[in-house]
């Protein structure tokens, strides 16, 4: 029993698994409307997005935090702004834009170096980047996102649901899509350290399919969603230790391992739910 | 609303989506009370129209008025809803209620409206199911239930027939007609000419253009439906009713006639 606590002595593991517990849970929030929105992709794309800011930021000298975030938020406007002329499909236009950004960095990293950082940790994710810095900046994050979709809870799911009647009843869907991706980018900026820009994705799909096989009901779509995203972290994040495999494979192992039980469970009307939800899988 | 003029009025209206132009020069006015029908092929810009009227199509030429303080709902087609979103029947009703409170929960208020509207249409006891788990008749309720939430003076629905059994279309002709008795103004589009077109008070035939528009007696001739169509259709009359006879099989044997002839002079 002693053995499975000590890890909590550690504050760099206190600060991985506060980190990992909220971004898990943050994850989840936020995805079940790019779940519901049938644009997963959009998460794995907006990480590799971010990863060319990141080069960028390393190669002017200016804050990270700033410099890639304000990348991946352009991005996602991109992202949406290209969708919206509907001739070309989200998929694509997240295909495109994204790549591109993420082979930029892959080459200026190459011909300028990354300037100390080191690009592995936000491919891979890193516990031991993860000071308090880190953990203030989830936690501002995650108090973000809670207040758009609490305050925003009836134009987000009307827009989400049926957009050209929100559109029409007054929702100012345009403005709404864009906060959507603002909070989206704040939280793959966010959570990039301890996830890698490779496994951000999945963290924001998992919890959200996992919670829609075990749900009909959108309010409540959203707590569990949170709910197994916050579980996921937090267990993956002690078996990271315990089975020294890097944090973020382990936090996305233990959300598939979850959608695994709730798949074999839950019955045909499980998987069917879940399998309508969403076409494609980051 | 009782408005002296219409509550929506189209002058001269064209709309396209990029080059190609989906109606031309329409004119329409709906007024106060109103129950009026479009009728037209695939592709005639029925629902264009509709989403022009909704404001959510901009006319490239033309004008839209709309009777100031004018409340539009708009029901869709039941073949464009996500029905695998996790929504229940209440939380879909009560979208309707997006501005105003801003708190994620119904208040009281808002519960006992949602409540009232489902007693109404007569699905008072579906509010937690899912709408993938309702009949054909009661999802069009559902989308009904969220339009009359939002108190309009002016319906919209497109083709809320589409899909459903005799049954339902008897349901949900009878619930419009209702409705519209109580005062509330509606237009809708559909491709029933028979079970749906020919029961409302006015119809328009549409095909890019206005081909005709009056009641059904003096709009379902022979003449208009083929402007509108492109199809030759026989018109009958059964108890005071139009009855369009689709000529298509009458059609159909005479081209494969056409062809054996072909085929044997070869």
């Amino acid at each position: 029993m002693e053995v499975l606590f000590e890890p909590f002595q550690f504050e760099f593991f206190r600060n991985g698994l506060a980190v990992a517990t909220m971004a898990g849970a943050l994850c989840g929030l936020i995805g079940t409307y790019v779940v519901l929105k049938g644009m997963s992709y959009i998460g794995h794309g907006l990480s590799h997005a971010i990863f060319g800011g990141f080069a960028v930021s390393a190669l002017l000298g200016v804050n990270f935090l700033l410099g890639a975030g304000l990348w991946g938020f352009a991005s996602a406007l991109m992202i949406g702004g290209v969708t919206r002329r509907r001739a070309i499909g989200s998929d694509a236009a997240i295909g495109v834009i994204t790549t591109a950004s993420f082979a930029l960095g892959l080459a200026l990293i190459k011909v300028f170096g990354s300037a100390g950082k080191s690009p592995d940790a936000y491919l891979f994710g890193n516990v031991l980047a993860v000071d308090r810095g880190q953990v203030v900046l989830v936690v501002a994050v995650s108090l973000l996102a809670v207040a758009v979709v609490f305050f925003g809870y009836r134009p987000l799911l009307f827009s989400t649901f049926d957009p050209e009647v929100a559109d029409a009843s007054g929702v100012r869907t345009a403005r709404v899509d864009a906060l959507l991706m603002l909070v989206l980018a704040a939280t793959i900026l966010a959570t990039m350290n301890v996830l890698g820009v490779t496994l951000v994705a999945a963290t924001l799909v998992i919890p959200a399919v996992v919670a829609r096989m075990l749900t009909n009901s959108f309010s409540r779509m959203l707590v569990l969603s949170s709910a197994i995203g916050a579980v996921s972290g937090f267990t993956g994040m002690v078996l990271s230790y315990h089975l020294d495999i890097p944090s973020g494979p382990m936090i996305v192992l233990t959300g598939s391992a979850l959608f695994a039980g709730v798949f074999a469970v839950s019955g045909r009307r499980g998987r069917g739910r879940a399998g309508h939800a969403e076409a494609g899988f980051a | 609303m009782t408005a002296p003029g219409p509550l929506v009025r189209l002058d001269r209206v064209t709309c396209r989506y990029g080059d190609e132009a989906v109606l031309v020069d329409v004119d329409l006015a709906v007024g106060t009370g109103e129950f009026v029908g479009v009728v037209g092929p695939s592709g005639s810009g029925k629902t264009t129209l509709l989403r022009t009227v909704l404001g959510t199509v901009a006319p490239a030429t033309g004008t839209m008025h709309r009777h100031p303080g004018l409340r539009v709902s708009y029901v869709p087609q039941v073949e464009t809803v996500n029905w695998n979103f996790p929504v229940t029947v209440d939380e879909c009703v009560l979208m309707a209620r997006v501005r105003g409170r801003r708190l994620p929960w119904p208040s009281r208020a808002e519960r006992e409206e949602v409540a009232s509207v489902l007693e109404r249409l007569g699905i008072a006891e579906l509010g937690s199911r899912h709408i993938r788990e309702l009949s054909g008749g009661q999802q069009q309720r559902v989308f009904l239930a969220r339009a009359l939430l939002g108190r309009p003076d002016l319906l919209l629905l497109d083709e809320p027939t589409s899909g459903v059994d005799v049954r339902t279309r008897h349901e949900v002709l009878h619930l419009l007609t209702d409705l519209n008795e109580a005062g509330l103004a509606i237009l809708l589009t559909t491709h029933d000419l028979n079970g749906m077109a020919a029961h409302l008070p006015t119809l328009v035939c549409l095909n890019r253009e206005v081909i005709g528009a009056g009641p059904p007696r003096a709009v379902l001739t022979a003449s208009v439906l083929e402007r509108t169509y492109g199809a030759r259709m026989e018109v009958l009359h059964h108890g005071g009713m139009p009855v369009v006879v689709d000529q298509y099989q009458d059609e159909r044997a005479k081209v494969v006639e056409l062809r054996r002839r072909e085929r044997r002079a070869l």
